[in-house]
């Protein structure tokens, strides 16, 4: 029987500490939209998305009505748009991501994703065509999010794609300028990307999925972080138990909240992704977790390992809780998303070299970073390719989401508003790395023993 | 449907009769009723059955916030799923 502390415990969790569930995301297959006709294509795409979302958001709603747990966002993911729009005649993708935004805008979502490629391996002629449209495509749209998959463990990694990318942050910081470089927050590249994935900037249905799911991501830092604070000066063992234990009840709500979303729109469920996703909101921080297992201020030599234990008892705790896991599957360190992250870039604890250490033991990788508008585009491709070069040899997902502010330098804020946040701009390492940006073609795929 | 119904805020008479009477005046049943004062502020926590109720939990839900608003207390209710999922496996 439930006793009145469980009820009260629940509760406090969900107004107190910032317990939500983070985003309902359904997952859309375009498959069958593809037309050889650009005019024909759009359509098919604008029907589908706004036949089976048309009651996602309301049903969210009512769902976080009914349980008295605040859903955040609802949003869909759809197949790759290299792959739906190849057999088009459309000499480039921007209208199809204006349909896009058309649609999501039609059913009320907070974000659509899937304006996406996968080039691990080389581009296809539609591949092309995305990656050329992705600036006047984020630029002219509100809620479409981009991703491009540029290697993977079994592929190596694409530098020609890498090398590409850091043009396209570029430009499309300088389209979005006039709202600090917005648009470079709705792309990110991947090294092993996931299909599953309900997380934006990241997220995409991919070609081995069904026709349509629904999968939900949870969220619950601040929750985390009140139970370790009950545990002061404890062992390790202590701290990870804990973790397990409040990860466990936050992933049940969240498969809950999957069930239900998957009965009443009668659509399979996906996933549920354990990640711990923060806010800008106070209280709802995952360096604020870090801190409180000792740390003076995140950043500080410890903070690797810190999150390594966070990451892989969130793992342990949820996997129990839910019956099918996947996604991205771990806590996220975005930047400007994170209060405690943000107060640990202006204290100076924390620098972009720390933020690489700590993607090698967490997902997902170097995520909301406002780097100075004059990182060049070699720079920010050789970023794109040491976090890809992460998770290729450690068979993982990482990805970069960086925001090249132009006219904005090391001290300067910008202010991105909403779940976004605000970001100071960090400092990049300025010695060159043109020529080795300018070679192209493949890192090769790595061995899989010897793993020293 | 079971719901658990709460109620935060300082504490003072006529709280439980309050929301008794309401159950009542919608033939709402109530199943169990606890209540325990922590830091000084009143909590209670009723688990009801809406199975024969001439309301649904929104509609409930909204009595009782309109209610919580004259008393100056906090009232929710919820589908009680969401604390078994919590709370309770198998």
């Amino acid at each position: 029987m439930l006793t009145i502390h469980d009820i009260l415990e629940t509760n406090q969790m969900i107004q107190k500490n910032n317990l939500d569930v983070r985003t309902i995301t359904m997952g859309i297959s375009l498959l069958d939209c593809c037309s050889s006709d650009g005019k024909t294509l759009c359509r098919n795409i604008y029907d589908k998305i706004t036949r089976y979302g048309e009651h996602l958001v309301q049903t969210g709603n009512d769902i976080g009505n009914e349980f008295g747990v605040p859903i955040i966002n609802k949003r869909v993911a759809v197949t790759p748009i290299s792959i739906v729009a190849a057999c088009s005649d459309l000499t480039d993708y921007v209208s199809v991501a204006q349909t896009l935004d058309k649609a999501a805008k039609e059913i009320g979502i907070d974000f659509i994703g899937g304006f996406s490629a996968l080039v691990e391996r080389g581009y296809t002629e539609g591949d092309r065509k995305l990656l050329a449209s992705i600036p006047e495509a984020l630029a002219t749209t509100d809620l479409v999010c981009s991703s491009v998959a540029v290697g993977s463990t079994k592929a190596g990694i694409n530098m020609d794609a890498v090398a590409e990318m850091g043009r396209i942050f570029k430009t499309l910081g300088e389209l979005t300028k006039e709202h600090d470089a917005l648009g470079c927050a709705k792309l990110v590249v991947f090294s092993n990307p996931v299909e599953d994935n309900p997380f934006m900037a990241g997220a995409f249905h991919g070609v081995t999925q069904g026709d349509s799911c629904v999968s939900v991501g949870v969220s619950g830092p601040g929750v985390v972080k009140r139970a370790l604070e009950s545990v002061k000066g404890e062992p390790f063992d202590v701290v990870a138990e804990t973790i397990k234990k409040t990860a466990f009840k936050i992933t049940r709500v969240g498969q809950l909240v999957a069930q239900e979303a998957s009965r009443r729109l009668n659509v399979p469920f996906g996933i549920i992704d354990l990640s711990l996703a923060p806010t800008p909101a106070v209280g709802d921080s995952v360096a604020a977790i870090l801190e409180e297992m000792g740390l003076e201020s995140c950043g500080a030599c410890g903070t690797t390992a810190a999150l390594a234990l966070l990451n892989d008892a969130v793992k342990k705790g949820g996997l129990m809780a839910s019956s099918r896991v996947g996604g991205l599957s771990g806590a996220f360190i975005p930047v400007s998303e994170d209060k405690g992250m943000i107060e640990a870039v202006e204290r100076g604890s924390l620098s972009l070299e720390k933020l690489e250490a700590m993607t090698c033991v967490c997902s997902v990788g170097l995520d909301m970073i406002a780097v100075p508008g004059d990182t060049s585009a070699a720079t920010i491709s050789a970023i794109i390719a040491d976090e890809a070069a992460i998770g290729m040899i450690n068979n993982k997902t990482t990805a970069v989401r960086v925001i090249p502010v132009p006219g904005k330098t090391v001290g300067d804020v910008v202010e991105f508003g909403g779940l976004l946040g605000h970001a100071p701009i960090i400092a990049v390492n300025t010695f060159r790395n043109d020529e080795f940006i300018a070679r192209g073609g493949r890192i090769p795929a790595p061995m899989r023993s010897l793993t020293n | 449907m079971k719901a658990v119904i709460t109620v935060v805020g300082v504490d003072r008479t006529g709280i439980i009769a309050a929301v008794s009477n309401i159950m009542a005046e919608n033939q709402v049943n109530i199943l169990t009723i606890n209540q325990v004062i922590l830091d000084n502020i009143f909590n209670m926590a009723m688990i009801v059955d809406l199975e024969n109720s001439a309301v649904d939990l929104n509609g409930l839900q909204q009595l009782l916030k309109e209610k919580g608003d004259q008393l100056g207390v906090e009232i929710r209710a919820q589908n009680m799923e969401i604390f078994n999922a919590m709370h309770r496996i198998g």
